[in-house]
């Protein structure tokens, strides 16, 4: 690996998305769940699931601290970093870039009011509204920036002439292909790791030993939702399979080690391939399921890598980033199903080890998120913008790009570190048991 | 009117309320810090701590709308200013994202920890100091586009130049009286008369700084873009409006009285010199490489970003009149009271 500016350039953006996503998706995620909790918390007149809105979203003030200026560095990098991708960008997918800006405010305006009129008001429920703008704002911000990527993934909605972009339509930019699965899946993942996050809060409380009941009823509403939200997230994963065998069968192809177009083709999962030959050992081969996940029948054909010039192949690595999203994925969904079997075989009573699964399932889905990036963004190699223009003619041509990746990542190092003693300590100090007076 | 006019209208429109409630935050910031190392918080800082605590955040959103904006409508700047600015705007992010971060932490987690207000309020001074480079590098000399087409930023003319020293000196001293000056009036609303006499004297310590650092900056551009000063001497009244109001502001805080009208009044003083630096900076938005109308947005593009601002504009609004309405013209608020409608 040589380290131009442009692989410098990819390191330090990747750097800053892997940071930025995992508040980003928080950010998404939790205040859908402080919502819905608070809401329960009126109607059944439960105090518990007020004191959860409560609990949760004062932790939420810290990460979504970071995840703005973290924010603010993706969308200034990206102009430093990728100066001539983002001109052309500007011109052809500048709408849900701006779009997205509102919807920010939106967010922004609708959290600080939410965060400083608890008890304001007389009715609950005026209150709770408040939480409705916060959630709009932040899923539509989530939306809007999928549509810029699922651009780079398929470009459409502008004539390249003469090294110029011109004849453009902007809705047709934004709304292309990739755009329905890319956002679907990105949104439903962020609210299930966002509830697996919530769930590992209250899993690990009652391993501690805690028996309070505030912990018994978070556990089983974040578990409930997490298998609410990763059911969708499955579901669209599915779709975007069907979405890449279409539009981008160099990607599915290149994750599934699939060389030879073929109907009736077997997934393969893990393996170790020999470079030379292609071919792949030690792997587990379901018969048909690659048919099924890229056109929903088992004697479907799936294009293969032969059917690509071999310079434009992504890199053959992503098929562990893509088996491990997709393994994950699957643990966010049997677990919660465990809970409930073995919760009501057991008559309310949640084994250890289960608690332990549950607790897990928080870092893991964490995990999923940033193997779900990598996938994605090698995947697309070697294009920035698929078919028009190729990463290393995005990258700046400025000096310095090294040093400024030294700096960045002690600065993620050290927010990473000071943000976990910050989010310990609140909570250290302040014990359910004194809340709920 | 034209897409490009409207266009960096509503733009320079964004970044003046940046200009304007970024400075309350960062100067709020620097006084809590040195508040508290001259042990002088408890006089002040629950009175800055009610005014930032619901609004922070909605700061930063004003800066990535301007930048965000100036991309779509203007897409060649990302391609000059994203090249030239690596260095100092990888810097500003570093500080920004520090400062934002500490504030939560110090806000949320940690109180009354220094180490968390020193980061906070130092950063708070430099950010501005960072951010107003961009605008000396716009007016040109600095960007230079080599013979092979790629584009440098000459750091050590811009480390050297007085032109840029004299705008880091006006964005610090800015930055302390806009905010001194609301602070002045927030602590007026909420009837606590030891806060009003401590940020009354910071407003006035910084209001003759400010006028002179302004005076320096005129001269400066005189020497280093003489074009742009001759487009500023043509509506030279503009900056004569924006000098009576800093004279009535003076005068009022002087008078101790009418803190609010106070500062309207500084907010027309920056109004009037900010605009009359922009109209006369334009065609170019960066000498002599960009100007508005050779790197507007197709028609299309145009068209599909002023009716998102629309609808946008319809939405924010609003938004941002039921935040001040809550936070900044509810008295009882303001004064700290428990409020219960």
């Amino acid at each position: 690996m040589e380290l131009d500016n442009t692989m410098l350039a990819r390191i330090l953006t990747s750097l800053t998305l892997g940071f930025h996503i995992i508040f980003a998706a928080m950010g998404v995620g939790i205040p859908v769940i402080i919502s819905i909790a608070e809401w329960l918390g009126i109607r059944r007149k439960d105090p518990m699931y007020t004191l959860m809105a409560r609990r949760w979203v004062k932790g939420f003030t810290v990460t979504v601290a970071v995840g703005v200026v973290t924010g603010t560095c993706i969308g200034l990098q990206l102009s430093l970093l990728w100066p001539s991708f983002m001109k052309v960008a500007g011109e052809a997918i500048a709408l849900p870039l701006f779009l997205e800006t509102f919807a920010f405010f939106f967010e922004a305006i609708f959290l600080g009011i939410y965060l400083y009129t608890w008890d304001r008001f007389k009715n609950p429920y005026i209150h709770w509204l408040f939480s409705i703008p916060v959630v709009i704002g932040s899923t539509a911000s989530a939306f809007f920036i999928m549509t810029v990527n699922a651009f780079m993934n398929a470009p459409q909605g502008f004539t390249l002439a003469n090294g110029a972009i011109v004849d453009v339509q902007p809705l047709t930019a934004m709304f292309n292909p990739a755009t329905p699965t890319k956002a679907g899946h990105m949104i439903l993942s962020s609210y299930a790791t966002s509830a697996f996050i919530l769930a590992a809060i209250a899993a690990w409380k009652l391993l501690k030993g805690n028996r309070h009941e505030y912990y018994r009823k978070a556990l089983h509403f974040t578990v409930a939702l997490a298998l609410l939200f990763s059911f969708g997230t499955a579901l669209y994963g599915d779709f975007a399979g069907k979405y890449l065998a279409k539009y981008q069968p160099a990607k599915l192809a290149a994750a599934e080690w699939h060389f030879e177009t073929k109907p009736q083709a077997e997934l393969i999962f893990g393996g170790v391939l020999d470079r030379e030959t292609l071919e792949v050992k030690g792997a587990v081969k379901l018969p048909y399921a690659l048919s099924i996940l890229a056109t929903g029948s088992p004697n479907g054909e799936v294009m293969g890598l032969d059917q690509i010039p071999r310079e434009l192949w992504p890199p053959l690595v992503i098929h562990y980033f893509f088996d491990g999203m997709v393994a994950i994925g699957m643990y966010m969904l049997v677990v919660p199903l465990l809970y409930f079997a073995v919760r009501r075989w057991k008559k309310g009573n949640v084994p250890r080890p289960l608690l332990h699964a549950i607790f897990w399932g928080a870092p893991l889905s964490i995990l999923a998120i940033e193997l779900g990036w990598i996938f994605s963004e090698i995947g697309r190699q070697p294009w920035i913008l698929v078919g028009y223009m190729k990463t290393q003619h995005a990258a700046t041509t400025a000096d310095n790009v090294g040093e400024m990746l030294v700096m960045f990542s002690l600065m993620y190092a050290f927010l990473a570190i000071v943000c976990s003693l910050v989010l310990k300590r609140m909570f250290k100090n302040k014990p359910i048991e004194a809340e709920l007076k | 009117m034209a897409l490009e006019t409207l266009a960096i209208t509503v733009l320079w429109i964004f970044l003046y309320g940046y200009i304007i409630i970024a400075s309350i935050d960062f100067g709020a910031g620097f006084f809590s810090f040195f508040c508290k190392v001259t042990r002088r918080d408890h006089i002040v800082n629950a009175i800055i701590e009610r005014y930032l605590s619901p609004v922070w955040e909605v700061t930063n959103v004003f800066l990535i709308f301007f930048m965000v904006g100036l991309i779509g409508f203007f897409p060649d700047t990302a391609y000059y200013y994203g090249t030239a600015l690596l260095v100092p705007g990888s810097i500003f992010l570093v500080l920004q994202s520090l400062r934002g971060s500490f504030y939560a932490f110090a806000h949320y987690g940690a109180r009354n920890s220094t180490a968390y207000l020193f980061v906070y309020g130092v950063t708070g001074l430099f950010i501005p100091a960072s951010l107003s480079t961009v605008l000396t590098i716009s007016e040109g000399g600095y960007i230079e586009q080599m013979a092979g087409g790629e584009i440098v930023l000459n750091m050590g003319k811009l480390l050297t130049s007085s032109y840029s020293w004299s705008v880091v000196a006006l964005a610090l001293v800015s930055v302390l009286y806009i905010s001194a000056s609301f602070l002045t009036f927030y602590a007026d609303r909420a009837k606590d008369t030891a806060a009003v006499k401590l940020l009354r004297s910071f407003a006035i310590a910084w209001s003759l700084p400010t006028i002179f650092a302004s005076f320096l900056v005129f001269l400066s551009i005189h020497r280093h873009n003489p074009e742009h000063f001759d487009k500023m001497m043509d509506i030279s009244w503009l900056f004569l409006l924006s000098f009576a109001c800093f004279c009535g502001a003076l005068a009022l805080q002087l008078q101790k009285r009418s803190y609010g009208w106070a500062f309207i009044l500084v907010m027309l003083q920056f109004a009037f010199a900010f605009f009359g630096y922009g109209m006369a900076h334009l065609p170019y938005l960066l000498y002599p490489y960009i100007t508005i109308t050779d790197s507007i947005n197709s028609p299309a593009m145009g068209k599909a970003l002023v009716i998102g601002l629309i609808a946008g504009l319809f939405l924010l609004i609003p938004s941002l009149l039921l935040l001040l309405k809550l936070f900044l013209f509810d008295a009882k608020y303001v004064q700290g009271r428990p409020i219960q409608k």
